[in-house]
């Protein structure tokens, strides 16, 4: 019964995986050729590479800006919808709608908000009197915009798992703590913040490993030739400009390597450090 | 007295609590509204300065206008082709290995979990490049099932799917193999059903990303005839900068079939979701 998934993992996963590691050490160049073993050549070039630290910097800039707002905003929503409101559902649906939207056609309309000529928010701006931007091209600007529509797309998608982590919270707890006459306030601190901490662990880890692997928001509304590239794109960007603009596809392996090994030691690191805060009892 | 304030204090939070929740309505839905509103306009009344809101006059043309200019009915039908092979292989696969993993014994069990679990661990872009060189000796770029194949197996749902088996009772089981079901029969009509839940929301979600991805179909199909729809829409995107109509109408007719599929399953779905998020 597992022969199916297991073939196909191992051809399709499994082996890649060690071929990847492999080829990180080889020289790749056009049309696949590989010009033999190059030994850590690719990694050193990769880190003596000023582009590639940008690149870093600005990955990380994407997580410490995307995954906090999302978290915070979706535990906003979450705790909202969890006061006994009416069409809580249709809330949900809508509140999810961004999260299930091809990243394709979300992007067009936020292209067209942000655009500098003839955009909406620009409109927006000398309507009141504030002087129009080039959102997507300034360099102060555009890396915010990306953020924005990350922020859009993830809130409704982590908000419903927050949500049922909250409504998993046996209502005893509450009864209680209103008959000490808690505040709403303490009642959020004191209960639910706290036993809701291995869903917000699990929401904080999906965050960081998504938010490192974005890509789609940076091609489609900066696009792999505009100016901006430089301090918007991410590593998995640069690995994609890598591989497949400039055909390195042994660099763009190395390139995949230290991805993966930031993703790992952020993961273990966390798995570490739940102990100090995530109740698991 | 006290109590008088209360309920007043009460009614006013909630009102608050309600405005807040509009408020983010709007924000979630604006895009979608303007996305639609701008499919029935002129290009004129699409680029006009100050933006004009509503259309004069509703039209179809953009359309008509967006099928005309790409193959849009075969890109349409390959992301059909790719989604519905996708999640049917998905769901049959990982089912079956879900089961095995949870509920049966058999030799080398733990060592091949662990090399699941550990493709699990991976960015799915680490696997690109030799999945890329697969398909290109295979012979397969520019096929429609260059689109699927490596997506026909998955170890989250295989681990997803085993979560949800685990958390059936053993009894269940016992007691038809005691009424003379095989395993194969037990799975199928006892077990299966169980795992309603999972195997929606692995279904949704297995669906939504292959429906919308990106970098891999637009990697190994460059023609315009093999494309998906997110490739094909970004190309346009790039190639017609200026008819907003009738890209915008391509991008509603692509965003509808994953929301018509979100709100029929939606229960079934949050069920899943939650499942996954508090034993992930």
């Amino acid at each position: 019964m597992i022969a199916p998934v297991t073939i196909g993992l191992g051809i399709f996963y499994f082996y890649p995986f060690f071929r990847v590691i492999r080829d990180s050490l080889h020289n790749i160049g056009a049309f696949d050729r590989d010009q033999g073993f190059v030994g850590f050549k690719n990694y050193v070039t990769m880190f003596s590479d000023a582009e590639m630290w940008q690149t870093l910097l600005n990955t990380f800039k994407y997580v410490i800006i995307i995954v906090p707002c999302s978290l915070l905003l979706a535990l906003f929503v979450a705790v909202l919808l969890n006061t006994r409101i009416k069409g809580l559902s249709i809330f949900r649906v809508i509140y999810f709608l961004p999260a299930i939207t091809m990243s394709v056609a979300v992007s067009m309309v936020w292209r067209w908000i942000f655009n500098g000529d003839y955009g909406i928010l620009n409109s927006i701006m000398t309507g009141i009197g504030l002087p129009a931007r080039q959102w997507l091209n300034d360099r102060s600007t555009s890396m915010l915009c990306i953020c924005i529509v990350a922020i859009w797309s993830n809130v409704g998608y982590y908000m419903i798992i927050l949500l049922a982590g909250i409504q998993g919270i046996s209502k005893g707890y509450y009864e209680a703590a209103e008959i000490d006459g808690a505040s709403g306030f303490q009642k959020f601190y004191k209960i639910t913040l706290p036993l809701l901490t291995p869903t917000i662990f699990y929401v904080v880890i999906m965050l960081i490993i998504s938010t490192f692997q974005t890509f789609d928001g940076i091609y489609l509304m900066i696009g792999t030739k505009a100016n901006a590239i430089k301090w918007t794109q991410s590593v998995v960007m640069y690995f994609y400009r890598s591989a497949f603009d400039y055909s390195k596809k042994g660099y763009a392996s190395a390139v995949a390597v230290l991805l993966f090994v930031i993703i790992m030691a952020i993961t273990v690191f966390q798995m570490k450090m739940q102990k100090k805060w995530v109740n698991y009892d | 007295m006290g109590l008088h304030t209360k309920s007043r204090k009460n009614k006013f939070s909630t009102i608050i609590v309600y405005l807040i929740l509009i408020g983010g309505v709007v924000i979630a839905v604006a895009p979608f509204v303007w996305m639609f509103l701008t499919a029935f306009k002129t290009n004129s009344e699409a680029m006009a300065i100050p933006p004009v809101i509503f259309p004069k006059q509703i039209r179809l043309t953009s359309f008509v206008t967006i099928v005309d200019k790409l193959p849009f009915i075969t890109i349409y039908t390959n992301t059909v082709i790719s989604a519905v092979v996708t999640v049917i292989a998905q769901l049959t696969f990982c089912s079956m290995a879900g089961y095995a993993y949870a509920r049966i014994d058999f030799p080398f069990k733990n060592v091949l979990f662990t090399i699941t679990l550990a493709v699990l661990m991976v960015p799915g872009t680490f696997f690109i490049l030799p999945q890329y060189r697969i398909i290109y000796k295979l012979g397969l770029l520019n096929s429609i099932p260059a689109l699927f194949l490596p997506n026909l197996f998955s170890a989250m749902g295989t681990f997803l799917l085993r979560q949800f088996f685990l958390s059936l009772p053993q009894e269940l089981e016992d007691a038809a193999y005691i009424d003379g079901c095989s395993r194969g029969k037990a799975f199928l009509l006892i077990m299966l059903p169980l795992v309603k839940p999972g195997l929606v929301s692995l279904g949704i979600l297995t669906f939504k990303f292959a429906w919308n991805d990106l970098m891999w179909p637009m990697i190994v199909n460059t023609s315009t005839e093999k494309m998906t729809l997110s490739p094909a829409l970004s190309f346009m995107q790039g190639q017609y900068v200026t008819d907003y109509p009738g890209i915008m109408a391509g991008a509603i007719m692509a965003v509808i079939p994953v929301i018509i599929l979100f709100a029929v399953f939606q229960k079934q779905f949050i069920e899943g979701v939650a499942h996954t998020g508090i034993k992930g």
